[in-house]
Formats: C-alpha cells, sequence, structure tokens
C-alpha cells in the first residue's frame, strides 16, 4: 500500500476546547504510517449556524477552505461531524450547481482563489475504515480494549442524510450503522449495542433549547449506561463537548446520577495503539477519564 | 420459478380500549421480490389475523396513510419494497406505529398533534384570488424553482414523529409543518408570509429549536427534504427583517464576529454575545469545570482576549466577509 496522504480540516474545536482530538488524531496517523498535512488556512465551517444566518456566505467560505486541499491535490478529511457535511454539502451544491458554482466562483477569485470540484472529503473515521483498512489496524494494536464495554455514539452529521453521506461513509446505513462497531471490534473493545447509538445529542440547540438538548444528551447517555456501557466514543467532538462537559445538568434534567467517560474516537484508537498518555489527552475531559489509561 | 425469501415480522400490537400494555405477536412468511411491505401488512390481516389494524387507501404513495416504522426507519408502506428493508436490516423486521406514545391500535396512531401544527401555519394560498379569473396566475420559472419541491409533500407524518426534537418539546411546531410554511411562503400569490415567518421565528415552537439532526431529511418518502425549507425559514428571517435579536438569532449572526478576528469561531465569545452578561450566569459552573480540565486553556493567552490562533491568510476570510454577506441581523 502506497502512504496515505491527506489534508486535515481540524474545525474549531480541536484547536480550541478539544485539544486531545487533534493531537490523538496526530499520533494515530504517526503510527500507522499516515502522513497529515493541516489545512492551517481553513476558516471555521460555519457549524449550520453561519448558514442559517446567511448561506450563501457559509457556501463561499467553505468553499474557500476545499480550494487549500485541491491545492494540494489531496483528499481533505474532518474530524467532525458537522465539519464534514458543512463541507460535503457545500461540495455537494457546487458540483452539481454550475451557475451557483460560477457565482461562489466570482467571490473567490477575488482573493486568487477557484473552486474546482478535484477534492473529496471524508471523515478520519472512514478514511481509517475503508483506505487504511480495519485488518491493518488490527495488526497494530498494542493493547487490546478486551476491558472495556464501549457505547458507539456515531453523531447525525456523519450518517444523515444517507444520499451525502453514502459518497463518503462507504454506505452506512443510518437505521443500523456499523462503521464504528467495527473499528471498536477490531481493536478488540465489546460493542456495546443500544438504540441511541444513531440518534442526536442536542449540542447545537444548548443555548437556545437548553431543555431539549438536556434531554437528547441524556437519552444517550442513560441507555449508554443502562446497557453497561464503560464508555463512549463519538467521531464527533461536539457530541464530546455535549455529552463530556454537562453530564452534571444532565443528570440534573434526567433525575439521575450520570458518569461515563467520552471519547474522541482517535483517543480509543490512540488508546489501543499505544500512543503517549500525552498524545490521548485524556486529562482534558470534565467527566473522570484518565483513568482509562494504563502504560 | 420467483425466489422467495423466509421472514419473521415482529409487530406491535396493541388496543387502547382493552390492552394495559402492547406487546409484540411474530408472524412468518414467505416473501416475494416484488412485494411491498403494505402487502405484507395485508398479509397479516388476511393470513394470519382479522384483527390486525392499520391505515391504508391508495396504495400509489400519494394519500399518505399507510406509514409506519419498519425497524426503526420511517416508511411510506406502500412505497417501500420488502427486499429492500430485507437487505437493510435482515430476515427479522420488526413493525412499530410511526409513533409508539400515540398508539390506538396496532400500526393506527392519534395524529391529532400533526394536524393541529400543520392547520397552525396556514397551509393554503392566503391571498385575494378572483373568484372569476379569465386566465390562469402566472408564475415565473424561478419563482416555481424556489419552491424547491415542498409541495410534494403528502402529510404523511413520517418526518414529524421522526423528529426528536418535537419528543422533547411538544410546542415545536416540527418538520412537516415547518416544510408547509415555506412553501406558501414564496408562493408569489399569498400574502401571510410575514405572518408564518413570525410564528416560525418564536423560541419553543419554531425553526430555531431545530436539533440539526436531518432525521426529517431521512424519514421523508417524496424527498421533500424538510431540514432545507428550515433553513430557508431561517434565512428568510433575516432577509425580510423579521428576526429579532436573541441568544439563537445572536448565535447565528456571531459566528462571524470569531471569524473576522481570527477565522475560527470563538467559542467563548459566541456564547457571550449569544447569552449577554446576565445570560452568562448559568454558563459558569460549566466554564469553571472546563477551565479545571483545560478545556479553556490559558496556554497560549487570556480566555476573551487572545488565546485563540489565528489561521493563515486570514485577510482572504475577511475580504470574503466583505463582499458576501447578503443578510444583516
Amino acid at each position: 500500500m502506497s502512504q496515505l496522504h491527506y489534508a486535515l480540516f481540524t474545525g474549531c474545536t480541536a484547536k480550541q476546547s478539544t485539544p486531545e482530538l487533534l493531537s490523538s488524531t496526530l499520533a494515530v496517523a504517526e503510527k500507522l504510517g499516515i502522513k497529515i498535512t493541516i489545512l492551517e488556512e481553513a476558516s471555521c465551517c460555519g457549524a449550520s449556524h453561519l448558514q442559517d444566518f446567511d448561506e450563501f456566505l457559509a457556501h463561499v467560505l467553505n468553499a474557500r477552505n476545499i480550494c487549500y486541499a485541491e491545492k494540494l491535490g489531496l483528499t481533505m478529511i474532518t474530524i467532525c461531524n458537522t465539519c464534514q457535511i458543512n463541507s460535503a454539502m457545500t461540495k455537494h451544491k457546487l458540483d452539481n450547481d454550475p451557475e451557483y458554482r460560477a457565482r461562489v466562483n466570482e467571490k473567490l477569485a477575488e482573493v486568487g482563489l477557484e473552486y474546482k470540484g478535484t477534492s473529496q472529503i471524508k471523515h478520519f473515521l472512514y478514511a481509517l475504515i475503508e483506505d487504511y483498512g480495519l485488518e491493518n489496524i488490527k495488526d497494530r494494536v498494542k493493547t487490546p480494549l478486551s476491558r472495556f464495554n464501549i457505547a458507539p455514539f456515531y453523531g447525525c452529521h456523519n450518517i444523515r442524510p444517507s444520499e451525502l453521506q453514502h459518497e463518503s461513509n462507504g454506505g452506512e446505513n443510518p437505521y443500523n450503522p456499523t462503521s464504528l462497531d467495527s473499528l471498536i471490534a477490531a481493536l478488540e473493545g465489546h460493542p456495546v449495542n443500544y438504540a441511541s447509538k444513531n440518534k442526536c445529542c442536542g449540542f447545537h440547540v444548548e443555548l437556545q433549547a437548553n431543555h431539549t438538548s438536556e434531554i437528547l444528551a441524556g437519552n444517550a447517555l442513560l441507555d449508554a449506561l443502562d446497557n453497561n456501557a464503560d464508555l463512549m466514543v463519538t467521531p464527533c467532538p461536539l457530541c464530546h463537548l455535549k455529552m463530556d462537559t454537562y453530564q452534571d445538568s444532565i443528570g440534573k434534567v434526567m433525575g439521575r446520577d450520570i458518569e461515563l467517560p467520552v471519547l474522541h474516537m482517535p483517543q480509543m484508537v490512540a488508546l489501543a495503539l499505544g500512543c503517549t498518555e500525552k498524545e490521548i489527552g485524556l486529562k482534558y475531559h470534565v467527566s473522570k477519564a484518565k483513568h482509562l489509561y494504563t502504560a | 420459478m420467483s425466489e422467495t425469501k423466509k421472514i419473521t415480522i415482529k409487530a406491535f400490537r396493541f388496543n387502547a380500549e382493552t390492552d394495559y400494555l402492547p406487546y409484540y405477536k411474530t408472524y412468518e412468511m414467505e416473501v416475494g421480490k416484488d412485494e411491498l411491505i403494505l402487502d405484507l401488512l395485508n398479509r397479516i390481516k388476511w393470513e394470519h389475523d382479522g384483527s390486525f389494524s392499520y391505515r391504508r387507501s391508495c396504495r400509489h404513495g400519494i394519500c399518505g396513510s399507510c406509514s409506519i416504522k419498519v425497524n426503526g426507519k420511517p416508511v411510506l408502506s406502500c412505497k417501500e419494497n420488502a427486499y429492500d428493508m430485507i437487505k437493510l436490516f435482515g430476515e427479522e423486521l420488526i413493525f412499530d406505529p410511526q409513533s409508539k406514545k400515540r398508539a390506538i391500535k396496532d400500526m393506527i396512531i392519534d395524529k391529532k398533534d400533526f394536524w393541529d401544527k400543520h392547520n397552525a401555519i396556514k397551509p393554503y394560498v392566503n391571498g385575494n384570488v378572483d373568484p372569476h379569473p379569465t386566465h390562469e396566475t402566472h408564475m415565473t420559472k424561478e419563482q416555481v424553482e424556489n419552491i424547491l419541491d415542498a409541495d410534494y409533500c403528502i402529510q404523511c407524518g413520517n418526518c414529524h414523529y421522526a423528529c426528536p426534537a418535537l419528543e422533547a418539546n411538544s410546542e415545536f411546531f416540527g418538520p412537516a409543518a415547518f416544510a408547509a410554511a415555506y412553501r406558501f411562503t414564496v408562493d408569489p400569490r399569498d400574502n401571510s408570509g410575514q405572518e408564518r415567518l413570525e410564528m416560525t421565528a418564536q423560541l419553543g415552537q419554531g425553526v430555531w429549536d431545530c436539533v440539526k439532526c436531518y432525521e426529517c431529511a431521512e424519514a421523508c418518502p417524496k424527498d421533500v427534504n424538510p431540514i432545507e425549507k428550515i433553513m430557508k425559514l431561517h434565512n428568510l428571517q433575516f432577509e425580510q427583517g423579521v428576526a429579532q435579536s436573541n441568544v439563537a438569532t445572536r448565535h447565528a449572526e456571531g459566528f462571524l464576529r470569531g471569524m473576522k478576528k481570527t477565522g475560527y469561531l470563538d467559542e467563548a465569545d459566541i456564547v457571550l454575545y449569544s447569552e449577554g452578561m446576565l445570560g452568562m450566569y448559568k454558563h459558569l459552573p460549566t466554564a469553571l469545570k472546563m477551565m479545571k480540565s483545560g478545556k479553556i486553556h490559558w496556554h497560549s493567552g487570556i480566555p476573551f482576549i487572545n488565546s485563540i490562533p489565528k489561521i493563515k491568510n486570514l485577510d482572504e476570510v475577511k475580504k470574503l466577509i466583505e463582499i458576501s454577506q447578503t443578510n444583516k441581523l
């Protein structure tokens, strides 16, 4: 296999509140021999909220990000489901609507850029599974995760809408996704089967509809706990932030104490590949997770 | 010889008049490649149990009566091939009503909440229509295209009963009502657009409580893509000056504040700007925990002042915002 090389769109959270996501992603890539070029030019994707305010502007800014992956001639990988969907939706729109693409390119020309549509966009989870291969990951496992029941939490923006997502997620069934389960199994962990794994965490209405947000996150956390999860893992840092940071207040709304470590997908892989404690960065979690690391 | 597959169906059974609790009953049958989920519902009733109840009418994907959930997936049963479902979920299919808590009998649910919300947004052209027109009303190609297939909705309720925001907040209008609100608001013959935009801009019931899960887009058997219309309603609020300054609208517009300064969203500033100084107090316990664990970090500067790195070529982003921004709060 020739060396895999990707352009990494980090998104905002990996550069701010979840530094552990970036460090574990880079550590996993290094262990697996995957080359990563960080798109330091890339801006915020708008997270669907800028899209609500000004759709055209959001398309222009996302197209600009993609231009930088195109310039490198690389596939753009994302480590946030919401970055993934907003980039992929922009690409889909521009690739299928030449008139609209021309309007966007008119703006991009003012800063010397042109969107061409030559780069693929996929989440790191699917790059690992589809491009690197589960069998190859299995061969690299140093510390099997056999002591853990792990609840996969997929996050909406990697699995829906399936018509768009199937361009990059290997045809995942949004009503019964399996990729994260197979990754857990490849690392010798025990995937927890629970109904909420493909549901919404409520992150996006954290501010304006807090009660809704807490209930959705609470339903998922309690479902995982009731099915004997020792930890939860998610490919989306926004799901992570909602489920890790707010467990106290969610517990109050749900009327139950909640304590469950919520790992980023690359942190889980990093644990199994034997990356360092610093790279995995469990100390950055609000809900205790440091005990999961054993040297 | 046409091939068949042997499958097991577990169907939700409940009679609100006589049953204390619902239960599942198992039916085994050989299924052919051309059979629809509706055919399987018929066969349960005709070959196994005449008391099994479900709604059906047109069998042509237009009346919207026969929707159920198969293994959690909302389907219009007359449009869904049984083999496709077997391919997705294997040889055990689970049939549930669209909403278990609204079940009256087996697959039949009480859709009152759906119709109440649908009616509330005035799902019709409200205009001064000449009772004796001499010619048809003309619409331009752009006006027709702007409806974005929202008029394909058949009110089956699949999106409504797939929406988790509605499950958590019964005030919320829900995706089907929003799709209809959009469809009639952009109709050039209609005069109630402003009213619908004001209704759907209200916190609690309106579009700002949408959780962005895309369950509605996935659930729709007619490709109406309700969440796309929800986003258009958001946009229209700003375009037509209906948007009030509140936590949700500031949250949407406020993304640009950070992006102009660093290229990234400013996670701390967006909370402060959206909530206002007074609204910040409820986030303090979480903020302290995040500071303790290093999620709000000091290593590169002081939060709110200079803690966020800048992207390369930030000037491009500033320039693009300047020349591409179309809406204002």
